[in-house]
């Protein structure tokens, strides 16, 4: 069939969509909301590739998948194969097919979509990079890449999220001797405690640990570098090098009245009560409590903001809100997330910003202080800049209030290490080129460099970290870093 | 890969001491730090003091008090058993110097935690008075130990079975009346009990630490679960504690953060405790609220 259709034709072929859960059956469950594309589903939406010989999509990609590569075997449907040509540039592509913002790297300048002057029309890369890496770990559960002999070079890796498990990988590949640190008791940072099983199943991320496991790589829970024992201590005990992935695990609060009141969180805490801990089942199959609010509000706009608001429904909230200070164009969710919030029933309070917290006499939350806003010239983030409406004050009642408005760098390393140099936000100073930082033998990536950032964007810096890690031990020389002025 | 119990011993109603395996924990820590333990795979992760580690043999003690499904679920484990997580050690150091005369009061199983620092200021060579506080003589927990790193001694409970009778603020409040001059001291107990030290030594000036007990989930800085504001700020008790200047915590909102969870903690607790009276009674678990 291919071969027969014209480009013209297929741009006229309309996406295929992704069966999803029907949002009344799943807001009251845990389970993936999008079901996966069949054989059939994924050779069809191949078809509208164009397989453009210059693909605008793989500069779009952080890490340059070869799409047009691995969707041309779709289309044939050699799944295998087009699961090894995604490995190669990215270890953990049933991650990324899920939780990648693609409307905003592959798929916003898809030729499919510019033809059609819609991003929505872009062939679903995503989708596709998802079941190419579901059909894999069907197929071939225990397909993990092999890996050169030993060299006894040791290698500590802090930090067990998306850029800890990339460089594990990579370094492991090449016979190094990698142990990861991880402070929590489950591997897997922000995939495990952040975002929620019905977006990203910790099966998915299991096995890829699994993967590493069997790889060689050692995972050592409960440990938090920088309290539990220091960068030095790990040096003494032989590692070679470090990287550091300690992600941006940082909450921050708005800084208004009453957000110390009880019912209170920060999203972290709510979700990893109920995903990392699974409050869902307090208190028969888990002994960690959550406030179940019937009222919760949430202040964000990001994909935190939609995790938290989906979650409050599944914990039984009869109303759960976004509030959002400025419009929906300016939100920074992935428009899936968005979609989907709205489809459970989610209702968004746009260009409404929360400026104090109303506690009862036993400092329960009773309400939310609101205030209009309205927007005006754009900022440094290009955005435009919400200002407050004199006079516009309301309250919203309210038994639970998720405050989702960001993320900083994980102090808590840095701190007890003042050779890593960072900027004023915290973030860890690196070369670009290489992700060294101002301490020898330490390299960094990720969240702690980036700030808040993207799954797929640590895993590029940790692939360009462990590149780099593994020319100094190869050849023993640190080369001086070329930071970024802080 | 657990953590071996090799004993669990009762040693006052409703209070254990537990010997674990955690090599690293006992290599690392320091006086004033905690470690977080998850006994089960369902389990809640839950601070806890750890106190007498033992470096050679990999060995630390918890000291833990039954106060919910978590902690009676521990009381019920037998040598051999084994604890899912330990992690740790969390938390800042206690900062120990010489500072002089150190007034160490402990109330309850607070008397925990502040061992190994009055063993680190003992150490340093600061003359130790220690307060020691308890319901009731029964419930007094490590008596022996305090006394053998302390210059002086005072023992209050609260229905005079032992020692004076009262409350340790009094005790205190007594000391500073007779003109003794702490240069510094430290209180470690219920949140009531460390207000009223704070309040006792604010016009004199001491300075004054308290250890705080609050709330927490991963205790690595990560969910703002333990959150209090001190002098204004909003600090995290697991990174940036557990001890704060008693004078500028604000201890009336920590009490009411300290009971987030009551509802859910007694409706899982006596689920427990249906199921497992006859063992926890036993155990020397005492229960009030059932």
């Amino acid at each position: 069939m291919s071969e027969k259709l014209s480009q013209k034709e297929r741009l006229k072929i309309p996406p295929v969509p992704m069966p999803e859960q029907d949002p009344e059956v799943r807001k009251r469950n845990i389970k993936e909301v999008p079901l996966g594309y069949t054989e059939e589903m994924a050779m069809a939406e191949a078809e509208r590739c164009l397989l453009c010989k210059k693909p605008p999509c793989v500069k779009g990609c952080p890490v340059e998948i070869d799409i047009p590569g691995f969707i041309g075997l779709v289309r044939e449907g050699k799944f295998h194969e087009a699961a090894k040509v995604i490995k190669q540039s990215n270890l953990l592509p049933a991650m990324c097919g899920r939780v990648c913002p693609q409307e905003d790297q592959c798929e916003l300048v898809c030729t499919v979509a510019k033809g059609h002057k819609d991003v929505r029309m872009s062939v679903k890369i995503g989708n596709l990079e998802r079941f190419v890496a579901d059909w894999e770990m069907a197929h071939f559960p225990d397909s993990h890449l092999d890996r050169l002999p030993p060299t006894g070079h040791k290698v500590a890796i802090i930090g067990s999220g998306p850029a800890g498990l990339t460089a594990a990988g990579d370094l492991a590949r090449l016979g190094h001797e990698v142990t990861i640190f991880e402070a929590l008791h489950r591997p897997g940072g922000v995939l495990v405690y952040g975002i929620p099983e019905f977006r990203l199943p910790k099966a998915i991320v299991d096995r890829e640990v699994s993967n590493l496991l069997k790889m060689g790589v050692k995972i050592v829970c409960n440990v938090a570098i920088g309290k539990s024992k220091s960068i030095y201590d790990l040096f003494r005990e032989g590692f070679e090098a470090i990287f550091v992935g300690t992600g941006a695990g940082l909450p921050v609060f708005k800084g208004i009245k009453g957000e110390n009141l009880l019912g209170v969180y920060s999203a972290n805490e709510y979700l990893t009560r109920a995903n990392l801990m699974n409050a869902y089942e307090f208190p028969h199959r888990s002994d960690t409590p959550i406030i179940r609010g019937k009222r919760v509000v949430v202040f964000g706009g990001g994909n935190t903001a939609m995790d938290a608001a989906r979650t409050a429904l599944r914990l039984g909230a009869e109303k759960s809100y976004i509030l959002y200070r400025r419009s929906e164009k300016e939100m920074p969710a992935r428009l899936g997330e968005i979609e989907h919030a709205k489809e459970e029933g989610v209702e968004f309070l746009l260009l409404q910003d929360a400026i104090e917290i109303i506690g009862d006499s036993e400092g329960w939350v009773k309400e939310v202080k609101c205030i209009k806003m309205a927007l005006g010239e754009p900022d440094e983030s290009g955005r435009r800049r919400p200002i407050p409406i004199p006079g516009s004050e309301f309250t919203i009642p309210a038994d639970v209030v998720v405050v989702a408005i960001g993320n900083r760098s994980n102090p808590l390393l840095v701190k007890a290490t003042p050779e890593i140099r960072t900027n004023r936000r915290g973030n860890i100073l690196v070369d670009p080129e290489t992700m060294q930082t101002s301490m020898p033998r330490v390299w960094a990536g990720g969240d702690i460099v980036l700030g808040a950032a993207t799954v797929i964007l640590a895993m590029g810096q940790a692939r360009k970290a462990a590149r780099s890690i593994a020319k100094f031990l190869e050849t023993g020389v640190w080369t001086q870093p070329n930071l970024p002025p802080a | 890969m657990g953590h071996k119990i090799l004993s669990n011993e009762n040693i006052a109603p409703s209070v254990f001491r537990m010997v674990v395996e955690a090599p690293e924990v006992a290599k690392y820590k320091k006086p004033g730090q905690f470690v977080i333990v998850r006994p089960t795979e369902n389990g809640e992760r839950i601070p806890l003091t750890t106190l007498m580690e033992d470096r050679n043999r990999g060995l630390i003690t918890l000291i833990y008090q039954v106060v919910g499904r978590t902690t009676a679920g521990m009381a019920l484990m037998e040598p051999g058993d084994e604890l899912c997580d330990v992690a740790g050690p969390l938390g800042q150091p206690t900062h120990i110097e010489y500072f002089g005369k150190v007034v160490a009061i402990g109330g309850g199983i607070g008397i925990a935690p502040l061992y190994p620092i009055i063993q680190g200021m003992k150490e340093k060579g600061n003359y130790i008075i220690s307060i020691l506080g308890a319901r009731s003589k029964h419930l007094l927990i490590l008596e022996d130990e305090i006394r053998r790193e302390s210059d002086e001694v005072i023992i209050v409970t609260d229905d005079g079975s032992y020692g004076e009778k009262g409350f340790v603020t009094d005790a205190l409040r007594k000391l500073i009346e007779k003109g003794v001059k702490p240069d510094m001291v430290i209180a470690i107990g219920p949140a009531i009990m460390m207000k009223m030290v704070a309040e006792i030594t604010r016009p004199y000036n001491i300075k004054t630490l308290a250890s705080l007990n609050t709330i927490m989930v991963d205790g690595t800085g990560m969910c703002g679960s333990c959150r209090v504001t001190v002098g204004n700020e909003t600090k995290f008790v697991c990174v940036d504690g557990p001890e704060f200047d008693a004078h500028l915590v604000d201890f009336d909102e920590m009490m009411k953060r300290l009971s987030a969870y009551k509802k859910h903690e007694e409706e899982s607790f006596v689920a427990f405790y249906k199921e497992n009276k006859e063992k926890l009674l036993r155990k020397n678990v005492e229960v009030r609220r059932v």
